[in-house]
């Protein structure tokens, strides 16, 4: 990181009117780096990934590409490629041709042409498709003709918009682990825009997670999954279970909480944090929170009894009252040890791990 | 799959179609029939076979002059109402505006008005403007009348033309003017095809108009409406009529498969979005 980074976001501003679509975004990518924008629909992503490709003027602020200000350039003087929504396939023309269709400005000769046009159809395991036209093509031969097609620019930056939205789960999946070889096979920057988490988390080096038209925290998946910084992301981000405590003292980096049922615990103090009349949101994921089974012991328990209980094969969500808490724990259980038999209206004890509990700004 | 299960297949629907084609298309039919008859009157039985009906067409310096003139006035016509409706199409399938669906409807609406109504106002404002009646006048009288035709087959050509096309063109590098001439162009040229033919064919076959506007040129159908005083050339303007429908059903097919093929061409380009 210590290069200039590949994309430089700088203080970027666009309204529509009075519509706020991106609100003084800043922002740093490093080269090879695959990045994501995730958010939900209407937080600004699309319109950032826009403004990197040349489609979108921000209203004020610089992006900077490689070190170079590409606010007043064009999409097609601009060292990006991008993999569009909808794939865009040129109808008119075939699997070869649409590779193609950028390198003929570039005058190559024939043979290096070819050449070009055979490896991004090789990288993409296309090769064998190359006469067909858009309409013989599955959605999932489609988004691979598109990422050929940019590719073969060999662009500095991949911009993909929603990839994979248009697949269906299974093809989803397995393009998740392809681009992502793919993106280590070429080694250059991917900035992804989705409002999948799973595919953020599964797929990206990091993540920049939006609302509204700003960010709301950078990290990698990891950091972002187990320390979100706001309410807001860890909501995004999988399920959690928050409650309010009582901050007992506070330093530079530590909040110490008073909780109704998980104790006195001292934890790290997010970014940006204040308290709200001395009391601190914190959480726990659903997943942290392991069922405890006839006489097993653990550290630290909380007791309550099963309200609910839905069943997704690998695992069961078992939702538990406890007393004492404004509502009732969401548990992700795996099924090995028989979570979906689990009665509704049985007593349970939950073991938690203190080091599982965060604190989020609202 | 097939329809096989769900009609209760009957003995008269074999009889009910025949009937039903038999009506559209046996009329039509008389004519090549007649054409090639060997007798100046058109009554059974036929007296048979000769060419020379045709023979004697292809000497008649008035009926190639009245040729020449609707080539040229089809010609004119297809290319301008072409023309005026790309730019129409182009704005109503494109971009979002007030009163778009009046506008549209608007456009469509001179589909239903009679055409004779038209005809005769049309002839009021020329003589009143103090023109005078020539191939010019049909040619924007048919142009007019040919708009809405040209609009609807536009319309459904450029609809669903998918926006992030000529985005990705731009993105590979390609300037605007280069998108324009490899994506824009060739995507939609089809429909544009198919819309010249289909104006031309209905320029070719319009009478009312070009009988009240052609003054002393006059176009095809309105030098057969002349000769049909005349008995005897009767069978010479069967001839005339055989060859017109000929060339009027190899153009509207040919409009018909462009117009399909340009369909699914955009289906093809969008069908990801599903």
């Amino acid at each position: 990181m210590a290069d200039t980074p590949m994309i430089e976001i700088d203080a970027v501003s666009r309204y529509y009117g009075i519509y706020r679509a991106l609100d003084d975004v800043s922002l740093d990518i490093a080269a090879g780096e695959f990045f994501s924008l995730l958010g939900p629909s209407g937080c600004g992503k699309t319109t950032l990934l826009r403004s990197i490709a040349g489609f979108d003027t921000p209203t004020s602020g610089d992006i900077r590409i490689d070190g170079h200000s590409a606010i007043d350039l064009p999409p097609n003087k601009r060292p990006t490629n991008m993999v569009f929504q909808n794939y865009a396939i040129f109808p008119h023309l075939n699997v070869e041709e649409n590779v193609a269709y950028g390198l003929k400005r570039l005058k190559l000769n024939a043979d290096d042409e070819r050449q070009r046009v055979g490896n991004a159809l090789e990288q993409v395991r296309l090769a064998h498709l190359s006469k067909r036209k858009a309409h013989e093509l599955s959605g999932g031969q489609r988004q691979r003709v598109a990422l050929a097609r940019a590719l073969v620019m060999r662009p500095k930056v991949l911009l993909l918009d929603e990839p994979l939205s248009a697949l269906d789960k299974k093809l989803r999946e397995e393009m998740q682990v392809e681009l992502r070889t793919l993106q280590k096979a070429v080694g250059i920057t991917f900035v992804l825009v989705t409002h999948d988490q799973y595919e953020a988390l599964a797929m990206s080096d990091r993540i920049a997670v939006m609302f509204g038209g700003r960010i709301a925290q950078v990290a990698t998946p990891k950091e972002i999954y187990q320390h979100p910084l706001t309410r807001q992301v860890a909501d995004f981000l999988g399920g959690m279970n928050f409650m309010q405590a009582k901050i007992t003292s506070e330093s530079a980096v530590n909040l110490s909480v008073e909780t109704t049922r998980f104790g006195n615990v001292t934890i790290a103090k997010p970014k940006g944090f204040t308290a709200n009349n001395g009391q601190a949101t914190i959480g726990i994921r659903p997943e942290r929170l392991r069922v405890l089974w006839d006489d097993a012991k653990a550290d630290c328990e909380v007791t309550g009894h099963v309200v609910d209980r839905h069943y997704f094969g690998e695992i069961t969500h078992l939702i538990v009252d406890v007393p004492g808490l404004e509502k009732p724990l969401s548990v992700s259980e795996t099924n090995n040890f028989g979570a979906d038999d689990i009665p509704v209206g049985a007593p349970i004890r939950l073991a938690y791990d203190p080091d599982a509990l965060v604190a989020m700004a609202d | 799959m097939s329809g096989r299960h769900g009609i209760r297949k009957s003995r008269w629907l074999p009889v009910y179609v025949t009937a039903y084609l038999a009506f559209l298309y046996l009329p039509i039919l008389l004519l090549p029939i007649f054409s090639f008859n060997n007798a100046a009157s058109t009554t059974f039985p036929l007296a048979g076979f000769t060419t020379k009906w045709y023979a004697a067409l292809w000497g008649n310096t008035v009926m190639l002059e009245a040729a020449r003139n609707s080539l040229i006035v089809g010609i004119c016509v297809s290319i301008l109402s072409t023309g005026l409706a790309i730019c129409a199409a182009r704005a109503v399938t494109r971009y979002k505006f007030r009163g778009q669906r009046a506008t549209t409807g608007l456009l469509m609406a001179p589909l239903f008005l009679p055409e004779i109504i038209v005809a005769v106002s049309l002839l009021m404002i020329v003589l009143q403007l103090g023109i005078e009646l020539s191939l010019a006048t049909v040619i924007l009288g048919q142009t007019m009348f040919c708009l809405p035709y040209a609009l609807s087959v536009l319309i459904s050509g450029f609809d669903g033309f998918d926006r992030s096309l000529e985005e990705a063109s731009l993105d590979l590098g390609e300037t605007a003017i280069g998108t324009f001439r490899r994506v824009t162009l060739p995507v939609v040229a089809p429909a544009i095809i198919s819309s010249l033919l289909v104006s031309f064919t209905i320029s070719l076959d319009e009478f009312i108009l070009a009988f009240f506007l052609s003054g002393t040129q006059p176009t095809l159908p309105v030098y057969i409406w002349g000769q049909l005083r005349f008995a005897a050339k009767l069978p010479s303007v069967l001839a005339l009529g055989t060859l017109m429908i000929a060339l009027s059903i190899i153009l509207v097919t040919t409009a018909e498969i462009l117009r399909r093929r340009a369909e699914n061409r955009l289906k093809a380009g969008a069908a990801a979005h599903g």
